[in-house]
């Protein structure tokens, strides 16, 4: 009988033996022995698409402990059949890079470093400038005299990295301010 | 991409120009492998003998920029030899329709040319009509004004002496793609064309596209298993930010972003819906309004009213011709036009072309915002090569943001399907999910905007925005507004639909005000039946090689799209052992893949045409839509290495949009090469998601220039060494690779050398990995989306002047 790689890999996870096991016709003890001692025994697993190009390929995050342990192709995707190229095979060491960034960091006019922020001061003086100059250069008429309603003093771009959902929110904020000068990836 | 990932997998030939799939798209490779174990003709066209070349079963070299005279070639061999599928053109293109008197082409330019403007007035191109308004045809192909016998004409002048002239392509490799491509033209055999930014990064990028799908349309090829025009798009969520219109010119689903001319929704729907008098004719974009109401409706919810136009006036307004893309941000930003600027996961500093003047115009602005997951050589630009931060005023708010793994939510890939993502962790540290911070941002500028008052705080203080739970954004609450909701009880013929219900697909929703629905093309992903794109069932429709119950696709879950050209008039797939959707006569519908609309088929009363988001019902051989032109012809490159275009006077194409300022170098001595750009498998755009990995790096870990045996010896360069190269605009140094990938060409007469360059380096990381290519591209774009020409420039490469040490980074 064969045992697919997502079944395994459920078997791996279980901690008891014999009876169940002897349920799918052959038996497992040995490989169940060996399951016990693979990295992913008891880890929690989550699917997911890879974030480097767009052929769309599956992938499986194991997690422990709040960490992730592992990170692999889905056999079960249709396009990718659990294949990963260099970089999403190489993506465990994206998700678990110690240079992500991690603080809120802000850069004062003319200075030559950066320097740690609160979120709540950062969010404030971000929405104040916004607002300063929204209201400076906002339009509500052209040159010849056409409603236009528009923002001329911000542009806003990315990502094409985001999810739907939060790129749809980005259109609409970017949009309640009045903002024509929206771009991304998709033009570079 | 019209079809899928899959379904390449039974095509019958396949060709791969301006991509390299192998490299950028490696596991697409599966499936043209797999093609190709069936039997398929694998071919590359690539100006270097890339991976993909070397399992392909044709390699034929081209000079980059020459895109369209290859296919153009290609064009005249197959109305030469007659090979089109018969049938399918007659029926389902608009090949039989006649073109008014007016219309002409002359020495590179087509009727209406205004030199001034650089623009032509396409009403001199239009179809003539008969007293219904339906266009007149003649379906035996032979009036001398019928879009065939006008494209016969238009590519006399492609004949395999003067393309292997223009391209460098030897004939006989010319002869060998035409005849494998021009031999699907039956019914039962199919090609497939995948491309990338090989064919679009040029200045007549779009129109490369077109020649493709004429090309494909001639032999019959579009809407069956196998075939289609393929993008492969290049980053994992691009189709669906683009979907959701992170663009200046659209709004979600592809609806025009509206002028300053559209002074009402009135005005505007009356001005973007098209009408068709044919009654065969489906000409879904009717519909348009219902979509725009709706969207309208998810932006202001209760605040969008009839009476307000549902808040139509709220909505920001383009000047007429504006155009507000990269190439013009950044200039006006140059200038200084901008006070503020938000870059949420981009790098521009690197991905701009003649990016030491990008770099240069962020210097201008008084703030910026940066959201992303690494320091990045745009947040830090301040600190870059060159820059003296003492005389740098502009503020950097650097965000950190969350991984993909550290939220939920969906994205879509090159064929359309939209896929759920589920959270393994927590972002580490102080990080922030990039909806949550776009939702706090807005939450604080609403407040102010409630307080303290200032200008027009309707369009911020009305919008909706109720997608927080506890203060956290719920992903699934977004993607139910995307969907759509019904907003009141509707009696739809026998069914009634609740209000607070999801709305199940885009035909039910109305223009009145009654549904909201944030992207039409979306509508059907999230219903009251659950998250289709949460979907992981694998059972295929065999056949086509495609899986229509793994998550969802736009439209409709539709996965090859104008599938109604598959079939004959009866509905009959044209080749049953692909068949991508019948018509079951009994039953009297559709089985298979989504059909492009319940209708019968053609021949069958009631029968309607198969392409339905045209007016006209038929595909386009002669197109009206594009600014430079209704057939494709070939144009130089902004910066090229001959005087003359060997086809016209028209040296460049003549609508492209020139930035008078900024520096080019065309035929200049000091810059004798071809460069062109492309990326390696290990690297990814600007490099900022894999330059931080080790793995990665050891692969490829500096900036490298490929060059022919010929041009090493012609400048004495080695393998291994660093070199200089240079263009018009910038310097980047790089390590030499002399390699017989690259072939000098040979050019109308002239032996023209190119060479090649990846881009995804930056000076931030790896230490002395080198600096982006960027520093190196022009600043012209595509004549219709102005995506830059990075893939052809001029460029000169050499040693390095000695007084400067080579950078300690080893060479290979």
């Amino acid at each position: 009988m064969n045992v697919t790689r997502r079944d395994f890999m459920k078997i791996s996870g279980v901690t008891v033996a014999g009876a169940t096991l002897s349920q799918l016709g052959f038996d497992l003890t040995p490989v169940h022995a060996y399951a016990t001692e693979l990295r992913i025994k008891g880890a929690k697993e989550i699917t997911s698409v890879c974030c480097y190009c767009s052929v769309g390929c599956g992938q499986i995050v194991h997690t422990s402990g709040g960490k992730i342990i592992n990170l692999e192709g889905d056999p079960d995707q249709p396009t990718s059949e659990g294949a990963l190229c260099a970089k999403g095979a190489g993506a465990f060491e994206l998700v678990t890079n110690p240079q992500r960034l991690t603080k809120v960091m802000y850069r004062a006019p003319r200075s030559a470093k950066w320097e740690m922020k609160s979120w709540d001061w950062a969010l404030n003086e971000i929405a104040k400038r916004i607002k300063k100059s929204r209201d400076k250069s906002f339009t509500e008429k052209n040159a010849k005299d056409e409603v236009v309603n528009r923002c001329n003093g911000i542009a806003g771009i990315g990502s094409a990295h985001i999810n739907n959902e939060e790129g749809w929110l980005y259109q609409k904020l970017l949009r309640s301010l009045g903002l024509v000068y929206l771009e991304f990836e998709a033009r570079l | 991409m019209t079809n899928s990932w899959t379904d390449i997998g039974v095509s019958d030939c396949v060709l791969i120009m301006g991509s390299n799939a192998a490299e950028n798209h490696p596991v697409a490779m599966k499936w043209i492998l797999r093609a190709q174990d069936k039997g398929a003709k694998i071919i590359s066209v690539d100006p270097r003998f890339t991976r993909t070349s070397a399992k392909a079963d044709i390699y034929a070299p081209l000079r980059s920029g020459t895109d369209i005279a290859f296919l153009g070639g290609m064009i005249k061999y197959i109305l030469d030899k007659d090979l089109i599928f018969k049938d399918y053109v007659v029926n389902y293109t608009n090949a039989a329709f006649i073109v008014n008197p007016k219309y002409d082409f002359k020495d590179g330019l087509f009727s209406g040319y205004n030199p001034d403007k650089r623009a032509y007035d396409k009403a001199l191109w239009a179809i003539e009509k008969d007293e219904k308004g339906i266009p007149k045809k003649d379906p035996t192909l032979q009036h001398e004004r019928c879009v065939y016998q006008l494209m016969k004409k238009h590519y006399t002048r492609y004949d395999l002496d003067t393309v292997s002239s223009i391209t460098g392509t030897p004939k006989e490799d010319l002869i060998k793609v035409y005849e494998a491509v021009a031999a699907t033209g039956k019914p039962d055999k199919a090609c497939t064309m995948l491309y990338a930014m090989g064919w679009t990064q040029h200045t007549v990028g779009t129109q490369n596209i077109r020649a493709a799908s004429m090309i494909q349309l001639l032999l019959g090829n579009i809407g069956v298993a196998g075939g289609g025009v393929q993008a492969l798009r290049g980053e994992s969520n691009v189709q669906g930010i683009t979907d959701h219109a992170m663009l200046f010119h659209i709004i979600p689903g592809y609806n025009p972003a509206p002028r300053a001319v559209d002074v009402s929704l009135a005005k505007y729907n009356e001005k973007y819906t098209p009408k068709t008098a044919d009654p065969q004719s489906v000409n879904w974009p009717q519909h348009r309004p219902k979509y725009i109401a709706s969207y309208l409706k998810s932006m202001y919810g209760a605040n969008a009213t009839k009476d307000n136009e549902f808040g139509y006036q709220w909505l920001p307004k383009l000047d007429v011709g504006q155009d507000a893309s990269f190439l013009f941000m950044f200039d006006e930003m140059l200038k200084g036009k901008f006070s503020g600027f938000i870059c949420l996961g981009m790098n521009p500093a690197c991905s701009m072309p003649n990016a030491n003047q990008a770099r240069e115009a962020l210097s201008k602005l008084d703030w910026m915002v940066d959201i992303d997951i690494f320091e990045n050589e745009t947040s830090s630009f301040w600190k870059g090569p060159g820059m003296d931060p003492k005389k740098i005023k502009t503020e950097v708010f650097l965000l950190p943001a969350s991984m993909y793994v550290e939220r939920e939510g969906s994205i879509s890939d090159s064929a359309r399907t939209a896929q759920w993502r589920y959270k393994a962790i927590n972002p580490p540290g102080d990080a922030k999910d990039d909806g949550q911070i776009v939702h706090e941002l807005y939450m604080k500028v609403k407040a102010l905007y409630e307080k303290e008052k200032g200008k027009f705080p309707d369009p911020i203080v009305k919008l909706k925005w109720d997608y927080a739970v506890g203060g956290k954004v719920d992903p699934h609450l977004v993607a139910k507004e995307i969907n759509g909701y019904w907003l009141e009880d509707k009696t739809i013929g026998d069914k009634t639909y609740k209000k607070g219900t999801l709305v199940s697909a885009f035909p039910l929703l109305q223009a009145d005000g009654s549904t909201s629905c944030g992207n039409w093309i979306y509508c059907a992903s999230y219903t009251d039946d659950g998250n289709m794109m949460a979907r992981r069932d694998k059972t295929p429709v065999a056949t086509a090689n495609i899986f229509p119950k793994w998550a969802w696709a736009w439209p409709v879950n539709r996965r090859i799209l104008y599938n109604r050209a598959s079939v004959d008039l009866q509905g009959n797939p044209w080749d049953p052992k692909r068949a991508v959707i019948k018509w079951d006569a009994v039953a009297k519908k559709w089985v298979g893949d989504v059909p492009d609309g319940p209708p019968p088929p053609l021949g069958l009363e009631g029968g309607k045409l198969p392409f339905i988001m045209k007016p006209d019902g038929v595909a386009s051989i002669f197109g009206l839509g594009l600014g430079d032109g209704p057939f494709p012809e070939h144009y130089e490159p902004l910066e090229c290495p001959i005087e003359k275009n060997p086809l016209s006077s028209q040296r460049i194409n003549p609508t492209t949009a020139l930035f008078k300022e900024y520096k080019f170098a065309t035929c200049d001595p000091k810059f004798p090469f071809v460069a062109t750009t492309y990326r390696v498998t290990e690297h990814w755009q600007t490099g900022l998601m894999t330059r931080y990995l080790s793995l990665q790096v050891e692969a490829e870990p500096q900036m490298f220039v490929e060059l022919s045996e010929e041009l090493a010896a012609l400048r004495g360069i080695k393998n291994g060494e660093w070199v200089l190269v240079s263009s018009q605009r910038g310097k980047v140094e790089a390590v030499a690779i002399v390699t017989k990938r690259w072939k000098p060409f040979k050019i109308a007469g002239q032996t023209i050398h190119e060479i090649g360059l990846p881009w995804c380096y930056g000076w931030l990381i790896p230490k002395d990995g080198g600096e982006s290519t960027n520093l190196l591209t022009p600043t012209i774009g595509d004549a219709n989306t102005a995506i830059p020409e990075y893939k052809a420039f001029m460029v000169n490469v050499g040693k390095l002047p000695p007084k400067k040490a080579a950078p300690k980074g080893k060479g290979r």
